[in-house]
């Protein structure tokens, strides 16, 4: 059960959204991404509330990466980014414009190289990156994450979250469910902590992840430290 | 399978590979069997060679060609809806009710209706109770999702089995033996007009099938993947649905369930050409009728003159073909 009083989103930012297992980090990213219509309140988007927004027109305005996807058929890497055109495609085939799309959102995750190979066969990572690169080709004004890095190496977790900087930079709002608050605190704008369905903190790293709302949202004695740039570092205490 | 090849090429390349093998199938199954016959003297009007020629042997091949292609087109896709790669045209009910209905007229005797055989009027109307039930009790209360689809299928397709265990236990031994062959399912040679209503029916369903391929990617990823992509699932797994239980229903009523092509066609297509639907309908329509139309050439001839059941040459013949291609890591280089 999600009682959220009331939260506003606007282009640009880089949002981390954190919180306990349960606390409805997936529910909120499910209602804003128009996957669970079954909401009580207002949710609007530009405006006008989700539910009157067209699936198509809405798929071309937001996209949602699920935290993980499994495959029964063998559709290759490619096949699985260009569904993400979609929302674009009247025709049978995806037009030269979509294929350029496609390269353009593989290239970003560094998914080309197994372009051609079947889904099913790829890491944890890769899969992960094809997932986003899919999310990407939809040309989205707003990215939903769920747990984004959750699988993947130090180098590509690092690669992410600078793309996911770039894409605010160009103007998308970036939301990014995770656990790792570490990263939420060097990489977001802003951090969102849900505890139980309800808001606990919404402000800047330094701000929402304060000790003791560690102590009494996530039960964890921590410390926060800066690092050289001055960006906050939590220092769990064990 | 060459990836990097466009799809629209490869699709035409597909279609063009299929076409010409159902001509060659349709031009050269006729001509095997026991008593010898010439195309010069069927189309010249000799006895019996036309006879043989159109009224047994090439009607059932054309028969052949649109059942198996229908079968593996539905199997395609029910496998997509249910997200399950075990699933054939079957386990959703509608042919369970085919079933019932055409065992049911058997039962009772009824021979004809209005001019068409009333196992066929029989097994469409019990196709269409299933269907209804099973579209209303797996939109109950929420929306159609692939879960509420396959237990309702599944579910009726239960209690159909065991109203047929039910009728065949009352049946008398005659019967009993007609419900039988029945059950096995079998190719008989058709009138044309029956042909042409079912290449109707058929041809229009798999063109809607072919139209909507892009859905059925997206369902067969996962029902959240097709709504954030701008795609509504409870309709497009109606959609799906209907078109699948009117392909098993016409073709059904006709051969009854002919088991395994539904299920082995499409997945044996998927090793070679990929899961892509645009290219996987057309294929598993051309593929499944071809090999369903050898194999009851194999059926009509191997212990002629007497007459092995089309399911059992379908599943003896498809199991090692399929066990084969599965081991192979050969990949045709053209398609």
């Amino acid at each position: 059960m999600l009682k959220l009083a009331s939260v506003d989103f606007s282009r640009g930012e880089l949002v981390a959204l954190v919180g306990p297992n349960g606390a409805g980090k997936s529910t909120l990213l499910g209602i804003m991404a128009g996957l669970r219509p079954n909401y009580e309140g207002a949710c609007r988007l530009e405006g006008r509330e989700l539910r009157r927004w067209r699936r198509r027109e809405l798929a071309r305005v937001v996209s949602f990466v699920p935290q993980s996807l499994r495959l029964e058929f063998p559709f290759t890497a490619e096949q699985v980014v260009l569904m993400g055109r979609t929302p674009y495609c009247d025709g049978l085939f995806e037009s030269p414009a979509d294929h350029a799309a496609v390269e353009r959102a593989m290239e970003l995750t560094d998914t080309l190289p197994f372009r051609h190979r079947d889904f099913r066969a790829l890491s944890g990572g890769e899969r992960q990156r094809v997932v986003l690169a899919s999310a990407l080709a939809q040309q989205p004004r707003v990215l939903l994450l769920d747990e984004p890095a959750a699988f993947l190496d130090v180098k590509h977790q690092i690669r992410l979250h600078r793309l996911l900087g770039e894409l605010c930079r160009q103007g998308l709002l970036v939301v990014a469910a995770t656990h790792d608050l570490n990263l939420a605190a060097s990489y977001a704008d802003r951090v969102i902590v849900l505890d139980r369905g309800s808001l606990a903190a919404d402000a800047p790293p330094r701000q929402a992840l304060d000790p003791g709302i560690l102590r009494s949202v996530f039960e964890v004695e921590a410390c926060l430290a800066a690092d050289r740039e001055g960006r906050p570092w939590i220092r769990y205490e064990t | 399978m060459k990836p990097d090849r466009p799809a629209t090429v490869r699709l035409g390349r597909l279609v063009a590979a299929g076409l010409l093998l159902a001509l060659v199938a349709a031009a050269v199954l006729p001509l095997v069997g026991s008593a010898r016959i010439d195309y010069g003297r069927a189309f010249t009007g000799l006895s019996p060679d036309k006879e043989i020629l159109f009224q047994a042997r090439l009607p059932r091949v054309l028969l052949g060609l649109l059942v198996g292609g229908a079968l593996a087109v539905a199997g395609v896709l029910f496998q997509a809806l249910v997200r399950d790669a075990l699933a054939d045209p079957y386990v959703l009910g509608v042919a369970g009710g085919a079933s019932v209905g055409a065992v049911l007229a058997i039962c009772f005797g009824w021979s004809r209706w209005a001019g068409f055989s009333a196992i066929t009027v029989s097994a469409w109307v019990g196709a269409a109770v299933v269907l209804l039930l099973v579209v209303g009790i797996a939109s109950q209360g929420n929306r159609m999702s692939s879960f509420t689809l396959l237990l309702a299928g599944i579910t009726l397709n239960s209690i159909c089995a065991a109203l047929l265990l039910l009728l065949h236990n009352l049946a008398d031994f005659g019967q009993s033996f007609v419900v039988l062959r029945w059950l096995m399912g079998s190719l008989e040679p058709v009138g044309y007009r029956t042909l042409a209503w079912l290449a109707a029916v058929v041809g229009a369903a798999v063109l809607v099938a072919f139209h909507r391929a892009r859905e059925w990617n997206l369902l067969a990823v996962g029902e959240e993947w097709a709504m954030a992509r701008g795609v509504s699932p409870a309709r497009s797994l109606l959609i799906g649905f209907l078109t699948g239980s009117l392909i098993t229903a016409a073709v059904t009523a006709l051969a009854g369930p002919i088991a395994f092509v539904g299920l082995i066609v499409p997945h044996a297509l998927r090793l070679r050409i990929g899961a892509d639907h645009r290219l996987l309908v057309p294929a598993a329509f051309f593929a499944g009728g071809v090999f369903l139309a050898l194999c009851d050439t194999v059926a009509r001839v191997a212990l002629a003159p007497a007459e092995i059941p089309v399911g059992v040459i379908t599943a003896l013949l498809g199991g090692p073909f399929f066990i084969w291609l599965l081991g192979s890591r050969r990949r045709s280089l053209w398609l």
